[in-house]
């Protein structure tokens, strides 16, 4: 692991392309003018040119343009490369088959404002699309239209409070104004909730990492609750085992539950949510349903919802009639449109194309093998690392560092080294409710060899923090720069370059 | 062990509080900024604006994550440390001194005493560990 470099390769070297800039150097060659000349002034007017001089901006090839690029390219670490081991992301592979059924040139040229009659394809897409969710959360009522995850929160957010209020009626003194969160949420949760125009209050967990009903009967009893978010799994990696419970009491307050489906890829063929008494909750086609995600995106965050709540989810809604597929924008229950046109259509496609391709016992089988791919780190992995949680995990697993920090080894650097070893790290400091936690999803794409050399690497980590924590403290060392000053990166950020001499803070 | 001074009441959201009469000052505590890592923002209430007891007056972003701050006591905010948008730093340098965050109007003197002490405090603080 602590093998001296031998030289560093100029591809590891690569400087901003602004400092590649050759004075006169040029990545093209103009045609001979074969019109007459005129002067700027007569072409382009003084007023609209910009009168800073553009010193800086970088005077170079083809070759340099095509060489830089190509060289940074493979400093990136990406789902094609490796194991993702993202908790709360699920990071799994896009498979190469679902890109091709989104490049179909059909789906892939087709205008937005093509015409019904002409688009009957694409409407067949949303609308099967629809009904496999539809099966799949055992809610009724689905749009597609939210362009990620939390887009569709607020889009079921926004659908609670409009059921509430033609239920107890608009005015001031009739709302209920209480979303309930528990303190192991996503962040994105309260920041839903909040611009809805609700008041957060928050459900503390138990010690065993699930929600306290004692504590959600406590807040249930004041006769203003809107709702309650919940994610389940929830974000420490348990499944929430009163669900039933929880929605009952939530019901019975005049309430309704909301679920962050953020955590379903350890659902999907097993449990439906609908089955456990929530109203209401939205996907992530780019986790659970392997559309790209993370600066590879869009994403799409489809809303689903119980019969109840379908009048309110925003049109147009895709129906079918005998005439074939059509576009309705009548109810005027909807909460109206949340995005333009359809969604992101194109993920539509690939989450289509990998639900058909799976087939339910194939999607039965991909949350087993995330599940099983958690459940073994788990099990491997809890004689090195401190699991605040002792029931077994669903898709993903929480550890802290704990042990390690007697030693002054931390969370961060135990996420710095493992990228010495090849693995991107996992996610860290989430969630709050846990110290130092590190939170590791390595979902169903991964086998057993690569699940057994990332356990080594952890290991291995673990070892050194007790033999020679220095080095896991100044990690990484085997990449391009060391350790970055992220403190001093957010305190007083370069946000451009600038030419030398002059100022280089923003 | 983490610093904590003996004049000072501390709250269970490790929030410390200085009292001279009626008027209050507020801080984070050693031990909080420990436990954040390295802050890069602190977001301060203005004048004039009142808090209740546990309510959130601001919020403090480290580079691990972003988390609220809990007034101690209820009270109307009479000065607010600005030089804090410009050196978050001195939150992990001098949480006691140079960082204090609010100063507050006390509504009532008596909601002190249900503080913790120094000693309390560095109790709590072992217990919240284990």
């Amino acid at each position: 692991m602590n093998q001296p470099k031998a030289s560093t390769h100029i591809t590891q070297n690569e400087s901003l392309i602004f400092e590649r800039s050759q004075t006169g150097r040029t990545g093209y060659r103009l045609p001979a003018l074969d019109v007459d000349e005129a002067p700027l002034d007569q072409l382009v007017p003084a007023r609209l040119r910009r009168e800073d001089d553009l010193a800086g901006v970088p005077e170079v090839s083809e070759v340099d343009v095509v060489r830089h690029f190509t060289r940074i390219s493979t400093w990136n670490y990406h789902i094609d490369l490796g194991m993702y081991p993202l908790g709360s992301c699920t990071m799994k592979y896009n498979s190469r088959l679902n890109e091709r059924v989104a490049r179909i040139p059909g789906f892939a040229n087709l205008h937005p404002l093509a015409p019904e009659r002409d688009a009957q394809g694409a409407l067949q897409v949303i609308y099967e699309l629809q009904q496999h969710l539809a099966e799949i959360t055992g809610l009724a009522g689905i749009s597609l239209q939210p362009a990620a995850g939390a887009h569709g929160e607020m889009t079921g957010v926004m659908i609670i409070r409009a059921f509430l209020d033609a239920r107890d009626g608009a005015t001031e003194e009739k709302r209920r104004h209480v979303m309930l969160i528990p303190d192991s949420a996503h962040g994105t949760n309260p920041a839903s909730a909040h611009l809805s125009g609700f008041t957060v209050k928050t459900v503390r967990s138990t010690p065993e990492g699930q929600t306290d009903l004692d504590a959600l009967r406590e807040l249930c009893a004041s006769n203003d609750v809107a709702g309650l978010m919940l994610t389940n799994p929830n974000t420490v990696g348990l499944f929430e085992k009163n669900i039933r419970e929880i929605c009952r009491i939530v019901h019975d307050a005049g309430g309704l539950v909301y679920m962050d489906g953020a955590n379903m890829n350890a659902l999907v063929g097993w449990a439906r949510p609908g089955d456990m008494g929530v109203d209401v909750i939205h996907l992530n086609l780019h986790k659970t349903f392997s559309t790209p995600h993370g600066g590879g995106g869009p994403g799409s965050g489809p809303c689903c919802c119980t019969r109840e709540l379908e009048p309110y989810l925003p049109v147009p809604r895709v129906v079918r009639d005998d005439d074939g597929f059509a576009l309705d924008y009548g109810e005027p229950r909807s909460i109206g449109r949340v995005k333009a046109f359809f969604g992101n259509f194109g993920m539509h496609l690939r989450a289509l194309s990998y639900i058909l391709t799976h087939g339910a016992d194939g999607l039965r089988e991909a949350t087993e093998a995330a599940v099983l791919n958690a459940r073994v780190i788990a099990r491997e992995l809890t004689g090195e690392y401190d699991r605040p949680f002792n029931d077994p995990p669903m898709h993903e697993v929480v550890f802290t560092d704990k042990r390690q920090g007697r030693k002054g080894v931390n969370t961060l650097d135990i996420a710095k080294r493992l990228i010495d070893y090849g693995f991107h790290p996992m996610t860290i400091y989430f969630p709050l409710i846990v110290q130092g936690a590190m939170l590791i999803e390595p979902t169903e794409s991964v086998g057993r060899q690569e699940i057994q050399q990332f356990v080594e690497a952890m290991r291995a980590i673990s070892r050194e923090a007790e033999e020679t924590p220095e080095l896991v403290r100044n990690a990484p060392h085997t990449t391009r720069i060391g350790r970055l000053d992220e403190a001093a990166a957010a305190r007083k950020p370069v946000l451009r370059w600038q030419p030398e001499g002059k100022a280089t803070a923003a | 062990m983490a610093n904590i001074p003996e004049d000072l009441h501390y709250s269970k959201d490790h929030e410390w509080i200085r009292v001279e009469g009626d008027a209050g000052t507020v801080g984070i505590t050693d031990h909080a900024q420990h436990s954040l890592g390295d802050v890069v923002y602190v977001e301060l209430p203005k004048v004039g604006d009142k808090f209740m007891a546990h309510e959130s007056f601001g919020n403090v972003e480290s580079v691990k994550a972003v988390s609220e701050l809990f007034c101690p006591v209820s009270g109307e905010i009479t000065e607010v440390n600005e030089s804090l948008q410009d050196t978050p730093e001195t939150v992990n340098t001098d949480p006691y001194g140079a960082a204090w965050m609010i100063k507050i109007r006390i509504e009532d003197r008596g909601a002190v005493d249900k503080l913790m002490s120094a000693a309390e405090y560095e109790d709590y603080v072992k217990t919240e560990a284990e």
